[in-house]
């Protein structure tokens, strides 16, 4: 069986060669996973990084962004290794959208 | 490209959002990049500082460094050599931290063409060459890249004859691949600079090759 | 203890088909290719996946694959090859 990321030699189309500038939440999420897996703290590995976006599953892998994928793989592992737990993360994530919404922003309801 | 403020990018935890121009719908993953470097940051797993260099050092990667390698490469045989027995520490002579990830030089000559991809995920010598271009990471690219690489090489407006092989390299492991590419004819008399400037991203990846004149 | 191949030996990619975190790519499965180099030693990514040490290190190799033998709607020269980089646990000698 082959899993869904492992893709060389699958048919497809034409390569978009469109770039898109990284928005700085992106960088955000690069330069975390390289703090996260360093030296100094070593808390991840790319390795545990790319498993985690593997097991999201051919729905999800396909749908999200490059770093969306990321950030779902980071925040999975985080909760795995007890560095933050869903409820500190859940509460979090609301007072940080609640803030963007007083700051001015409109936003899709997170699913 | 959005207005969006990091926290941590001056220092201060706190720091006002301004909204687009148009306003712009914020979204899960992004919620969630904010709230995690917030917990990370109130438990001193990371310091907003720390945050900010690598924010900074993520900018400062460019193709602009892997051409400098490159340039060098064509005009001292020397370091040609050391670039491609140990590529970390030839970019290292000219004061480029390439990493401790190995990366690895693969050489173009008359008859050989080389071009990199990662069908797995995305390994890409970043440390080098900057990010990766968002076709390098797709599904397209990925797919198509090992199994036709010449039309892929095509669609980039390269064409390789064919008695000149093509080698296609998938960096499935602990190694980074950049390409080295043949030197154009007529730069005989560009200084290294000059010839640094031919050598784009493309080049390095293996579906463009070095001309006089770069699009 | 030495590394299992040689420089120009034929091997053939186990073909196996576990889940988890693999790093031999599926369109390699049960190919076989030449070893072209030793690339170093390495922990094994397929238990750092998981959290745990991947030691002891073991061999990395560089296997060059001709496209006409992976492919059989390759277009393209008789002589293009891919090389990819496979760990040991996952090559196995081609006559064996």
């Amino acid at each position: 069986m082959r899993r869904h990321h492992d893709m060389g030699g699958q048919p497809a189309g034409r390569i978009d060669r469109t770039d898109h500038d990284h928005a700085p939440w992106e960088k955000r999420v690069d330069a975390l996973l390289r703090l996260l897996t360093d030296r100094k703290r070593q808390i991840m590995t790319v390795d545990e990084l790319r498993r985690g976006i593997e097991g999201l599953g051919p729905g999800a892998y396909d749908q999200l962004s490059y770093y969306q994928r990321w950030m779902a793989s980071v925040g999975e592992n985080l909760l795995e290794k007890g560095v933050i737990t869903v409820d500190e993360l859940g509460r979090k994530m609301a007072e940080v959208e609640a803030r963007w919404r007083a700051e001015g922003w409109s936003g899709k309801e997170p699913s | 490209m959005t207005a969006h403020h990091d926290h941590g990018h001056d220092g201060s935890h706190r720091h006002p959002h301004q909204p687009d121009i148009e306003d712009r719908p914020f979204e899960y993953y992004q919620v969630m990049a904010e709230a995690v470097g917030e917990l990370l940051i109130e438990k001193g797993v990371v310091s907003a500082e720390e945050l900010r260099r690598a924010i900074e050092d993520l900018d400062a990667r460019s193709p602009a460094l892997g051409a400098r390698v490159v340039a060098r490469a064509w005009v001292d045989p020397a370091f040609r050599t050391r670039l491609l027995d140990n590529a970390n520490a030839a970019a290292g002579e000219l004061g480029i931290d390439a990493g401790s990830i190995p990366i690895r030089a693969v050489e173009n000559t008359p008859r050989l063409h080389n071009v990199i991809c990662c069908t797995l995920c995305s390994c890409y010598p970043r440390l080098l060459l900057g990010v990766p271009p968002d076709w390098y990471k797709s599904r397209a690219y990925r797919s198509r890249v090992v199994h036709e690489p010449r039309a892929v090489l095509a669609e980039f407006g390269t064409l390789i004859p064919d008695s000149v092989e093509v080698r296609v390299h998938d960096s499935t492991a602990d190694l980074r691949y950049m390409v080295l590419p043949v030197r154009p004819a007529g730069s005989e008399a560009l200084s290294e600079q000059q010839l640094a400037a031919l050598v784009t991203r493309d080049c390095m990846i293996g579906t463009a090759v070095p001309t006089l004149h770069p699009a | 203890m030495s590394d299992a191949f040689a420089i120009g030996q034929r091997v053939r990619v186990r073909a196996v088909y576990p889940p988890g975190h693999v790093r031999t790519p599926h369109y390699l499965r049960g190919r076989h290719g030449t070893i072209e180099s030793i690339a170093g030693h390495y922990a094994n990514p397929e238990e750092l996946a998981y959290g745990r040490d991947g030691l002891p290190k073991r061999a990395l190799y560089r296997v060059r694959f001709h496209q006409s033998e992976l492919w059989q709607d390759y277009v393209g020269s008789a002589a293009d090859t891919a090389v990819v980089d496979l760990y040991e646990h996952w090559l196995e000698a081609e006559n064996s």
